[in-house]
């Protein structure tokens, strides 16, 4: 499984908001669980620094946070990106050729889906049917919708962003 | 007792409430196959091996089939192990297993005695029905003691459930789900970054061959075949035990007269020595520490430390308690220094032409090799070149193609071949402090009289005991596995406890069920008390020797009167003594 490239950057706060949580949680059955979803909120992912806090506080194993950390899809291991892509892979968009989109991306990004660039500008993640179905295939960047896509295209549309970013400086 | 009366089989059987289908059908001599099923230790019904079908007390057909190691039994139930439909499910749910298999079996260790062969076996599978994607693990083989393949693990959890169930250690885990969950270290780090302590309990618990030792056979074929070495074999108590199951002898053979035998028969000149020698030399050392400990108001309570897993234990969870720890070597180690300080010296023979070879029940004997803490000599070499388990012994054996079961007793060779019997039962839980209380009772009460301290002994899981010896009372306590050592540890950090001495072994029942054992399959692991058998075979050895405390031992008189002085003087000290360090108790 690739690891994300990105150093860790808790801070002091955040560190305290989940030991407020760990606190809260400890002695209800099954807090695991809950406790992730609200460090999720609180780092926005779960890298091996916030789950070594979490095994700690809970009096478990590493391996135990980390096998159910791994479980669920709605958990993730890497930050997310400043322009979040979410690629669709449902059906309709699927047959339209999203994968070759999203292999597109991907090429273009040098990181696989899951994962953060190490500038922390993209992050790539597939999702399921975002409802545009008849704009196939489908992807968002951050809350813009591109439709009808082909991966000429992807080229592009990400230049923009990374031309936006290079002005700022 | 409340009882369940049922029907396996149309035979039938009255149990106590709250059996399990499977122990049921053991009552009624009908077994049933299992895979994941480990008994107290694994009990999840994940492999669906053990599926049955069952009516109920109306005579009205069960839904679906029942997982038999978890399903508990029912008054008037009726229960069919072996209908077409039990096996066409057996038979699937195998292929279904063999399809992500990596089937290189031919060269498998485990090959003859791997769990999921026998079952294609026996269900007559067809290991190519279903394909899959190709094999795509890398291999672990980090850490000097365990290597990890998981292209051949079924994730039957077992490994897991010993990890964490019965040592409390869990440094492996499931990981991710579905068809991608596999078992590992957090964030798929190798086993050798965890704080893991090496006791190979997941290798013994392993059906098929994702688990091995690290082999060392190579490095011993080179040694023996090198002229310029000589190389140095010297056997732990508990391997004439447990060796002669590897040659299909039944468990609890004593095969201390082959051993030596099928040891010289592997290479011209190689020395086949008695390591309970070193067992007593031990206890020569740590009754003096304990002696000293108490007298001079040190560290109480002081905690044995042959056992590699348990200091490694210690050194990663428990670092406060170092300083309990004796700071005796190991028998093992202490036969390292014995041959590369004194026997070197005495013979002439250059340390570095030596090679020694220590066969252990253990993984983490691999590691202790090369803690540089237990070198004792000044050249680059460790006091112990190679820990062989007791399965890579079987193998080189094996390999030499000699008739284990047919050969003649022969002895150890000279001058490291008698031991008391004392040294005898190190290799069984409660053995090393039965012979420290023999010996530090002889010293301290001339006319103590006491030699069997069955107090220590047995199967409950922490023993607690206090015996007077010459007007003062000794308490003390023997543990095995580290789950359980873990309750000690609390109980004296809570000060709920004030032992003088507590022996602690990582593996359930001492080193007769060492990482580095002969493998049992769940067929004998859940049904036949393995680990009493392989025990008897050494305290019935006990019984019979020529002396029984360590105290008596020519060898260790030998050694001190030529070399070491004795126990607790200056040389002793810096030939059979060691320190520990603290390791943290995070991944790497």
């Amino acid at each position: 499984m690739a690891e994300n490239s990105l150093s860790f950057k808790g801070t002091k706060a955040q560190e305290e908001e989940l030991m407020a949580v760990i606190a809260k949680n400890k002695d209800l059955p099954g807090a695991l669980l809950p406790v992730l979803h609200e460090a999720q909120e609180i780092y926005g992912y779960l890298p091996i620094e916030v789950q070594q806090m979490v095994a700690d506080g809970l009096g478990i194993s590493l391996s135990e946070v980390f096998g159910v950390a791994t479980f669920y899809s709605r958990f993730s291991l890497n930050p997310k990106g400043k322009h979040q892509i979410s690629i669709c892979l449902g059906t309709a968009c699927y047959v339209k050729g999203s994968d070759k989109i999203l292999e597109k991306v991907e090429e273009k990004l040098g990181i696989k889906s899951g994962e953060c660039t190490p500038d922390g500008l993209f992050s790539i993640d597939s999702c399921r049917c975002v409802g545009a179905c008849g704009l196939a295939p489908v992807m968002m960047i951050g809350e813009e919708v591109y439709g009808k896509l082909t991966p000429k295209e992807v080229g592009a549309i990400l230049d923009k962003y990374i031309n936006e970013e290079g002005g700022k400086q | 007792m409340e009882t369940v009366n049922l029907k396996i089989n149309n035979i039938p059987v009255e149990v106590p409430k709250g059996y399990t289908i499977l122990q049921a059908a053991k009552a009624a001599n009908i077994e049933i196959p299992t895979l994941c099923y480990l008994k107290d230790i694994n009990c999840i019904g994940a492999c669906r091996v053990c599926m049955v079908e069952a009516k109920d007390k109306n005579d009205r057909p069960m839904r679906g089939l029942l997982a038999a190691c978890v399903y508990p039994v029912e008054e008037g139930m009726q229960v069919f192990t072996n209908t077409p439909a039990v096996i066409k499910s057996r038979k699937t749910t195998i292929e279904l297993l063999l399809s992500t298999h990596q089937k290189k079996c031919l060269s498998c260790v485990r090959s003859n005695n791997c769990e999921l062969q026998k079952l294609a076996l026996e269900y007559g599978c067809d290991e190519d029905r279903f394909t899959s994607e190709d094999a795509i693990y890398e291999i672990d083989e980090q850490s000097p003691y365990i290597v990890r393949n998981n292209n051949k693990c079924v994730n039957c959890m077992r490994c897991v459930a010993a990890c964490k169930n019965v040592q409390t250690v869990s440094v492996i885990g499931a990981i991710r789900r579905g068809y991608q969950v596999h078992v590992g270290s957090p964030f798929d780090k190798s086993l050798n970054d965890s704080p893991c302590v090496g006791c190979g309990q997941c290798i013994v618990s392993c059906p098929v061959g994702a688990l091995t030792e690290k082999s060392d056979e190579d490095r011993v074929w080179d040694a023996i075949n090198d002229p310029e070495k000589v190389v140095m074999f010297f056997t732990a108590p508990s391997i004439k035990a447990t060796l002669g199951e590897s040659f299909d002898l039944p468990i609890g053979t004593n095969v201390e007269g082959k051993m030596p035998a099928a040891i010289r028969r592997l290479g011209e000149g190689v020395k086949a020595y008695n390591m309970d020698f070193t067992a007593d030399l031990t206890i020569m050392e740590e009754a003096n520490e304990l002696i000293q400990r108490i007298t001079t108001g040190g560290t109480l309570p002081m905690f044995t430390s042959c056992c590699p897993g348990w200091v490694k234990f210690v050194e990663h969870y428990y670092p406060d308690f170092i300083p309990n720890l004796s700071t005796c070597k190991s028998p093992q180690a202490m036969f390292g220094a014995v041959l590369k300080g004194y026997y070197a010296q005495k013979t002439g023979i250059d340390p570095n032409k030596m090679f020694v070879v220590s066969v252990i029940p253990c993984t983490a004997k691999k590691f202790e090799c090369t803690r540089p803490q237990l070198r004792s000599g000044d050249g680059d070499y460790d006091d112990v070149d190679v820990a062989l388990t007791t399965r890579e012994l079987a193998r080189m054996i094996k390999r030499a193609h000699i008739d284990f079961a047919d050969l003649q007793d022969e002895d150890y060779d000279l001058p490291f071949d008698k031991a008391s019997g004392g040294g005898v039962i190190f290799g069984a839980t409660g053995g090393v402090l039965e012979a420290a209380l023999r010996t530090a009772a002889r010293t301290l009460d001339g006319d103590f009289k006491k030699i069997d301290f069955e107090e220590v002994r047995g199967p409950e899981a922490i023993r607690e005991v206090t015996y007077e010896v010459a007007g003062i009372p000794v308490k003390v306590a023997v543990t095995s596995g580290l789950g359980n050592a873990r309750k000690i540890l609390e109980k004296i950090k809570k000060g709920e406890a004030d032992y003088q001495m507590v022996e602690i072994m990582a593996c359930p029942g001492g080193c007769i069920n060492g990482g580095g054992q002969p493998l049992q399959s769940d067929s004998v692991r859940n049904y036949v008390d393995y680990k009493a058998l392989r025990s008897k075979a050494l305290y019935d050895q006990d019984k019979t020797s020529a002396f029984r405390c360590s105290d008596e031992s020519p060898v260790c008189k030998m050694v001190y009167d030529e070399f070491f002085e004795a126990p607790g003087k200056e040389k002793a000290h810096k030939y059979l003594h060691t320190s520990y360090v603290e390791r943290g108790n995070k991944m790497n």
